[in-house]
């Protein structure tokens, strides 16, 4: 597209009109105005293609075993670890890093900062993604997938945390829909439906923080469900919940400038102007705010080993591994934050936002996976489940990266608005 | 102009809300906090000391429960020898129970322990479904309800001794597979379960839960030093329907000492509690932090109109003039 965008000057679609006056088709603007034959060029000449490609061609054949031989023909099927990789990684792991939507929109709409306004899109559309993914991770682990409904209409156990977790996830993911459908009204030009949601903005975004608070919570106060298994220092009763949703505040930051970077480096013929010079502030903005969230959260993980007198656990191996992720994940971050912020090192704050967010993960597969049995021992993925979840994760990334190509998310529309 | 509401009317809708709520109150404050299991509730005392390991119970549940005939014969006692993953036998999508040998160094003989589902008083997985397919039932089983199972195996995390087991082999009628006290073709009718009619040993003795503990207490008292002085299950987890008499501390013979007191859904109770607040406080709490941070905004606005509003009196003035 790089190459593209140089030649040609109405690419990339901006506006409704072509530069001879007449409208670009849906079409058209779906194959981004290049021809089948040329889409198939610039397709071909991208190696992320190429593994993309790869990676589906073994993984798309597992996601079908796993539909048609059931779970244990691509996991371990164990008893002892009934989560895995889809959940422990796809659901935990996917949904503080798609904390960005409310943690934007609040910023923006309900704190009315507009000088973050070039990112919020970008934030709200990475929570979309990130959510509507997880739920797809859910769907390959559920055992029943087909039920996926019931809880909210068959059989309903309103007492259960994961009632929480099915209710919020269901409404929160509506509630982004709506918060990034303006883009795509822009996009295809229905103006009228962009009206309708601008009226509720303020009571989506509200919304959107009652939400986020909760099954971000609930997400945490699942393992309060098995207080013999996860590790103690892992899981602490009272503040899981806490921890959780505090941890999902910098997670989620740290996501939008990770992308935000690969968007930057990699997809820069997309962005308009207002985007790429408002970055390096908002990434600092940004990264301010993360940091706000990780000294919190350093201290209430502390707090937590102190109310529950686990002081002990930290002098074992168990302990070591426990100092060694809040020192990876959050601390040296947190410092390069601070430094970055300090000295407008932009670079520095984007690799710490990298540590950050891959830092959650590691927190998340701890408490879900490697920390859970802790006293039993260790369970490994089978190589297809690790397949699937690589796979899955890059049906994220395409689908992130088809809209991005097209609806207005890293550059304003030039058409009516 | 119709009344919407006279006095009458008011006082007597005011008392009937007022009875209904303490209706409502008092059964749900039987419901909620400590339940101690149902009075009548069956259980089964278990003894250790008793159990030879012969391996007749599984028997019984296999052919009760018309499970699949298993790779090595009941009489086969070389799967005691058996490890997973360093770990004894458990129980499985093919077994709702198992025996497992424990050697104790003190002993100068191993043990034996059967295991199965304990039939919580308050179950973790009951607590944990969110689509309500477990029952506890009066008679003292923790049943469960295929059809509205998503499979989403939080019972399985749930439960502290590990016994729900899902039937991964299954693409389309997968399942959790466990235990359920015989509830369908014995309990339901007062029978024991087909394990404890199975065993040879006496180790098994099916009575009121009640009951059961009496004579728990009953046989550590009567044979000073032959038990340890606890019954596994009284009180863990809130209390089980299935308790085990041992004559080694429980941690030896596989038992987790270190499971809560309370029932699991305790833990779970902080987060629960919360829900409601924040459902409540947090839409008053942050439209007013929005009124807040965009008061100067306001603030200019208004100074805004006024001016406007000012200029256009001067306008008319003029115009009048």
């Amino acid at each position: 597209m790089k190459l593209f965008s140089k030649e040609r000057p109405e690419i990339p679609i901006v506006d409704h009109l072509k530069e001879d006056g007449t409208e670009w088709t849906i079409k058209e603007k779906l194959w981004l105005g290049l021809s089948i034959s040329e889409y198939k060029k610039q397709f071909m000449r991208n190696p992320l293609n190429w593994l993309m490609i790869l990676i589906c061609s073994v993984g798309i054949p597992l996601i079908i075993g796993r539909f048609v031989f059931g779970l244990g023909w691509v996991t371990h099927a164990s008893n002892d670890y009934p989560w895995g990789l889809f959940l422990g990684f796809g659901l935990f792991g996917m949904v503080p890093l798609s904390a960005s939507g409310f943690m934007l929109g609040t910023t923006v709409e309900l704190f009315g900062r507009k000088d973050f306004h070039s990112i919020e899109r970008l934030a709200l559309l990475n929570g979309l993604l990130g959510y509507f993914f997880a739920v797809i991770f859910l769907e390959v682990d559920l055992g029943m997938w087909w039920r996926l409904p019931y809880p909210m209409f068959v059989s309903l156990g309103p007492a259960a945390v994961l009632f929480l977790v099915a209710w919020h996830v269901a409404t929160y993911l509506s509630v982004q829909i709506a918060e990034v459908l303006p883009a795509l009204f822009e996009w295809c030009g229905w103006l009228k439906g962009k009206r309708v949601i601008r009226k509720y903005v303020l009571g989506l975004t509200v919304a959107g923080i009652i939400l986020s608070t909760l099954h971000q919570g609930a997400l945490g106060a699942l393992f309060c469900y098995a207080p013999a298994k996860v590790h103690p220092l892992w899981l602490s009763i009272n503040f899981q919940w806490i921890h959780f949703f505090c941890s999902s505040i910098f997670a989620g930051l740290s996501m939008v400038i990770v992308v935000s970077t690969l968007i930057k480096n990699g997809m820069g013929w997309r962005c308009d102007d207002e985007f790429l010079d408002n970055l390096d502030y908002v990434t600092i903005g940004m990264a301010k705010g993360a940091s706000y969230a990780m000294i919190t959260y350093l201290i209430i993980k502390i707090v937590a080993v102190a109310h529950d007198q686990e002081w002990s656990y930290l002098l074992t191996g168990w302990g070591s591994y426990y100092m060694l992720e809040l020192a990876v994940a959050v601390v040296l971050p947190m410092l390069m934050f601070a430094i970055g912020i300090r000295n407008h090192w932009v670079k520095l704050i984007r690799f710490g936002a990298l540590i950050a967010a891959v830092g959650i993960i590691w927190n998340r597969l701890n408490t879900s996976l490697i920390c859970y049995n802790w006293q039993m021992y260790q369970e490994i993925p089978h190589w297809k489940e690790i397949w699937i979840t690589v796979t899955v994760y890059s049906f994220f990334f395409m689908t992130y990266r088809f809209i991005l190509y097209r609806l207005p998310i890293v550059y304003n529309w030039k058409g009516e608005k | 102009m119709k009344k919407l509401f006279n006095r009458r009317n008011f006082l007597k809708g005011g008392l009937a809300t007022t009875a209904a709520a303490a209706v409502l109150k008092n059964s749900d404050s039987k419901a909620a906090g400590d339940f101690t299991g149902y009075p009548e509730g069956m259980g089964v005392l278990v003894d250790l000391t008793r159990c030879v390991g012969c391996r007749s119970c599984e028997a019984a549940c296999n052919e009760e429960q018309g499970l699949p005939e298993p790779a090595k014969p009941f009489n086969d006692l070389s799967v005691f020898d058996e490890l997973h993953h360093g770990q004894k036998r458990r129980t499985n999508e093919a077994a709702y129970t198992v025996v497992n040998r424990y050697d104790v160094p003190e002993l100068d003989h191993p043990l034996f322990k059967k295991f199965q589902c304990n039939h919580c008083n308050e179950p973790a997985c009951l607590t944990s479904c969110f689509v309500n397919a477990y029952t506890k039932t009066p008679e003292g089983a923790v049943i469960y309800n295929a059809k509205v199972c998503v499979g989403c195996r939080t019972c399985m995390i749930a439960c502290p001794f590990y016994v729900p087991t899902f039937k991964y082999s299954s693409a389309f009628k997968p399942q959790i597979m466990k235990c359920i006290f015989c509830y369908d073709t014995r309990l339901k009718n007062g029978d024991a379960p087909a394990c404890v009619e199975a065993c040879p040993q006496e180790a098994l003795t099916f009575g009121r839960r009640t009951d059961c503990i009496d004579m728990g207490r009953q046989r550590i008292r009567e044979t000073p030093g032959k038990y340890v002085d606890h019954i596994y299950g009284e009180h863990e987890v809130g209390g089980t329907a299935w308790m085990y008499l041992s004559s080694v501390p429980f941690d030896k013979v596989g038992l987790n000492t270190h499971v809560p007191k309370e029932p699991i859904i305790n833990s779970v109770k902080d987060f629960l509690a919360m829900v409601p607040m924040v459902l409540t406080i947090w839409p008053g709490l942050f439209v007013g932090f929005h009124l807040l941070a965009t008061r100067k905004d306001r603030v200019i606005e208004m100074e805004k109109e006024k001016e406007l509003a000012k200029q256009n009196e001067i306008d008319e003035k003029e115009e009048q003039v």
